[in-house]
């Protein structure tokens, strides 16, 4: 598996997602706002936590136009893998990979913990190392996590088994709960709790380390 | 020549901001105060010529995020 991980201005988890998909066997290549090619045969790209461009404007917003976004974009359409987090969900609402964005916490506070996440499907290539129904333990850190999409998007989400994880406690006013969902295709997952956070011993939790095991057998380049 | 964009959240958009607003307000003694809703303006300086639709675009491309905000723009 060869992983692509974007670095943005502002960008803080993207080396701790590089050592996650790193201890589940994948290559990775670090690539720059700036750059406008992914790197050839990437697999999955993904979109780290962080403050990309300090939160200007909308969080996400200036990082969903920059140019390797418009390269992230073509390979999600293309079928390509992707998995923002934290803020790299935040830039895939923003660049409309995938549906609705994200709100400020109905509470105004930046909530930094770890909180219970269902798996709602495990019919998808990041949740198969998980059954449905399973709770998992992962941090949270965000100040604009309040999932909002329209009624007929959440229920469509619900409906076609894209919500990949609801909060067993909602911390943030997330509608539905939600913490993360699911591209049409099932290949592009957004989410704001952080599972690299979670995916070594020395992190307290291991409750992460699946969802990186599952995508190891990823091996279809788009 | 100037434009001036507002952007606000659209009805329905939960605003926790403009609540803890109101909530001050109405704490400070000003109880005639049922609902704030806080919004940005962006003020763009442009090139003589640039259309209001240009604008337009620029909103719904950047400014604004279609799916929570609503604009407006005056072009002066």
């Amino acid at each position: 598996m060869h992983a692509a991980v974007v670095v943005f201005p502002g960008s803080n988890c993207d080396r701790d997602l590089a050592v996650a998909f790193e201890a589940a066997g994948a290559k990775v290549s670090m690539v720059w706002h700036k750059d406008t090619k992914l790197p050839d045969g990437v697999d999955i790209v993904g979109v780290p936590g962080g403050f990309s461009f300090g939160d200007y404007l909308r969080c996400g917003a200036i990082a969903a136009n920059s140019p390797i976004c418009n390269e992230v974009k073509a390979h999600a359409d293309r079928g390509g893998y992707a998995i923002g987090i934290c803020n790299g969900f935040q830039v895939l609402a923003e660049t409309g990979v995938l549906p609705g964005a994200l709100l400020r916490n109905v509470g105004l506070k930046y909530i930094c913990k770890t909180v219970g996440l269902n798996v709602v499907t495990s019919q998808c290539a990041y949740t198969e190392g998980y059954s449905a129904g399973d709770i998992i333990d992962i941090p949270i850190a965000h100040h604009d996590g309040n999932y909002f999409a329209d009624d007929d998007t959440i229920a469509r989400l619900q409906g076609e088994d894209r919500v990949a994880f609801t909060y067993t406690e909602n911390p943030n006013g997330a509608k539905g709960d939600i913490a993360g969902i699911l591209s049409a295709n099932k290949r592009v997952l957004g989410m704001m709790p952080h599972p690299e956070r979670a995916a070594d011993a020395g992190h307290g939790g291991t409750d992460g380390q699946a969802l990186f095991r599952a995508l190891s057998g990823i091996l279809t380049p788009a | 020549m100037k434009a001036r964009v507002h952007v606000m959240l659209k009805n329905g958009v939960l605003d926790p901001q403009g609540e803890a607003v109101r909530h001050a307000l109405g704490a400070m003694g000003f109880d005639s105060v049922n609902g704030v809703r806080q919004g940005k303006v962006i003020e763009l300086d442009l090139a003589d010529g640039t259309t209001e639709a240009t604008v337009n675009e620029m909103c719904e491309k950047l400014l604004s995020n279609m799916v929570i905000e609503s604009y407006t723009v005056e072009m002066s």
